[in-house]
């Protein structure tokens, strides 16, 4: 076990009858890290992440936790994490200070413990105007919110969130990314799986994409972004006889792969150097163009290069 | 980590677990419903309304309707365990409790331990209602806790048979209809409000069979001779058979979820 993995996961699979859900999965965690599980629907994230958080057993494999095998030393492993389910994972009928004490208590802090952190992370979750609000009354953000400190309780080195922000509003999920930040500058590990891929680019310093129970790709956001391909120059020619010279002076300066349709045309570069050599020689052959733009290859192009999805 | 976290105590975590039913019951009055509210209008309402009719007057109705509502109210908060489990495996709450450091087996054993819990609430529930109407059993206060207890002790059994239900059962809706029907039937077709030999023959066959006679006439057979009979040993020999039988299919199930 190396000592800069806080999750090790070993050739791990999982068969739901003829469905195989994951299918020989291995990557590590690095500590510190945020680390993206990335797929579509259906692409066995979840299932992943319930079987490295003890709730499911693997049909096979191997996962351990800050090097505790998480089939021998299950509660152990436990004690190192905390988890942030898809669904919020609290007691409706209960105040958001009762679900703290409950589960400060379950965590084996003393009643006096318990009361201390319940109070601290009401604060630092700003729900203390609502503490002892049952929480039918709560927003989804709130009651996010309220998960998240729940998982909290223990300060965990590392923490597992499945799909943290699904169905929060913009400004929620931005308040949400900025509490995962504050985690990652404490220190945490974070394991998150989401569908939004701006989430995955935003959060992540690593990302897995999963698809059909398989990894497809690991590696950071620009690398994934790199594989499908570099930055796009596009205009469209103002005089459609002049398309023809254009190409020309395409295929001469970029050698890149052309798209035309109708008077645009979009060349992929390899470097961006190669951006002024292009509208240099254009302007000398007197072509003008216009609606010019240079875009960068954004992680959902990525995503949807690499995954198939069950649709 | 600077939070002391010791390893689970079964103890500790199952009173916990005890606490967060009670709290939820407070938090939400309705789940009082089927231990307070239910004995005292059944109590009220049967006995001024069939008292006279079937025994001459409300007094002398008392004796047979304080054991059939004491026994009927066991039944009904034994069958709300079943629904409560199930809505917490339907909710996330329990990928929850299984992510913790805790013993594995508190959310059931709290579960059976504040329905206990409720149980006494209800039993004491029927039988001050019993009183404040008039109802002085021959036999004194001594055995009226024994018979107390009697109920408490077979409704706590009767509670694994619906958990086990509750964690077989596809919804949570499903396990209470159920629970509210099997509540029902058993609690009517049976000699808690009327003599069985007011009823026809095929009724009174059912009647006869149904496990709820056998506890009623057991709690009026202690309180009319003042002493412990061959029927009630039989309802507790019964009742730790259902426990025998129940409880280890019980956590089977809840090891299965």
């Amino acid at each position: 076990m190396s000592e800069e993995n806080a999750i090790e996961v070993r050739h791990l699979s999982k068969r739901f009858g003829d469905n195989l859900a994951v299918a020989d999965l291995s990557f590590n965690v690095h500590r510190g890290e945020v680390f993206g599980l990335l797929g579509p629907n259906g692409a066995g994230k979840t299932t992943t992440l319930r079987m490295i958080t003890t709730l499911l057993k693997p049909d096979a494999g191997q996962v351990k936790i800050f090097g505790h095998d998480t089939a021998t030393e299950g509660r152990w492993a436990r004690s190192l994490f905390g988890l942030t389910g898809q669904y919020a994972s609290v007691d409706e009928d209960i105040s958001a200070r009762e679900n703290l004490m409950i589960f400060a208590r379950l965590n084996g802090l003393s009643r006096a413990d318990a009361k201390a952190r319940t109070a601290e992370l009401l604060a630092e979750f700003s729900l203390e105007q609502s503490a002892d609000k049952a929480l039918k009354h709560f927003s989804g953000g709130m009651r996010r919110r309220l998960d998240l400190a729940v998982s909290l309780i223990t300060r965990p080195a590392l923490i597992f969130l499945d799909e943290p922000t699904t169905g929060l509003d913009p400004r929620t999920r931005t308040q949400m990314w900025t509490t995962i930040r504050g985690l990652v500058a404490q220190g945490s590990t974070i394991v998150l799986t989401t569908q939004y891929l701006e989430e995955a680019d935003q959060l992540a310093d690593r990302l897995a994409v999963i698809d059909h129970g398989k990894l497809v790709k690991l590696g950071t956001p620009a690398e994934l972004k790199q594989q499908v391909g570099g930055t796009v120059l596009t205009f469209t020619v103002n005089q459609a006889s002049q398309v023809k010279a254009a190409l020309r002076i395409l295929a001469q300066t970029v050698a890149g792969k052309v798209r035309q349709s109708g008077q645009q045309l979009s060349v992929t570069l390899s470097q961006l150097t190669q951006l002024t050599p292009v509208l240099e020689t254009l302007k000398r052959a007197q072509v003008a163009v216009s609606r010019l733009s240079v875009t960068e290859p954004s992680l959902d192009d990525a995503f949807m290069a690499l995954t198939v999805g069950q649709n | 980590m600077d939070v002391q976290t010791h390893s689970g105590n079964v103890v500790m975590n199952t009173a916990t677990m005890a606490y967060r039913n009670l709290l939820k019951t407070v938090h939400n009055p309705d789940r009082f419903m089927d231990v307070i509210i239910q004995p005292v209008l059944f109590m009220v309402m049967f006995g001024y309304l069939f008292g006279g009719a079937i025994a001459g007057n409300v007094q002398a109705y008392l004796p047979t309707i304080v054991p059939g509502i004491l026994a009927q109210t066991m039944l009904s908060a034994a069958s709300g365990s079943g629904s409560q489990l199930r809505e917490d495996l339907d909710s996330g709450i329990f990928d929850r409790f299984k992510s913790l450091p805790m013993a594995h087996i508190a959310p059931l054993a709290g579960q059976l331990f504040a329905d206990s819990l409720r149980l006494v609430i209800a039993a004491i529930t029927s039988l001050t209602t019993g009183f404040l109407m008039g109802w002085r059993p021959a036999a004194g206060f001594g055995w009226v806790l024994v018979c107390g207890l009697l109920a408490i002790f077979t409704g706590w059994a009767l509670s694994w048979v619906f958990a086990l239900l509750g964690l077989l059962a596809k919804q949570a809706t499903t396990v209470q209809s159920f629970s509210l029907i099997t509540m029902l039937v058993l609690s009517f077709v049976s000699n808690a409000f009327v003599p069985l030999k007011s009823l026809t023959k095929p009724l009174r066959v059912l009647a006869d069979l149904n496990p709820v006679t056998y506890v009623i006439t057991a709690i009026r057979q202690i309180l009319a001779t003042g002493g412990w009979t061959h029927e009630s040993l039989l309802v507790l020999v019964a009742g730790v058979i259902i426990v025998l039988v129940f409880a280890p299919l019980t956590v089977w199930a809840y090891d299965r979820n």
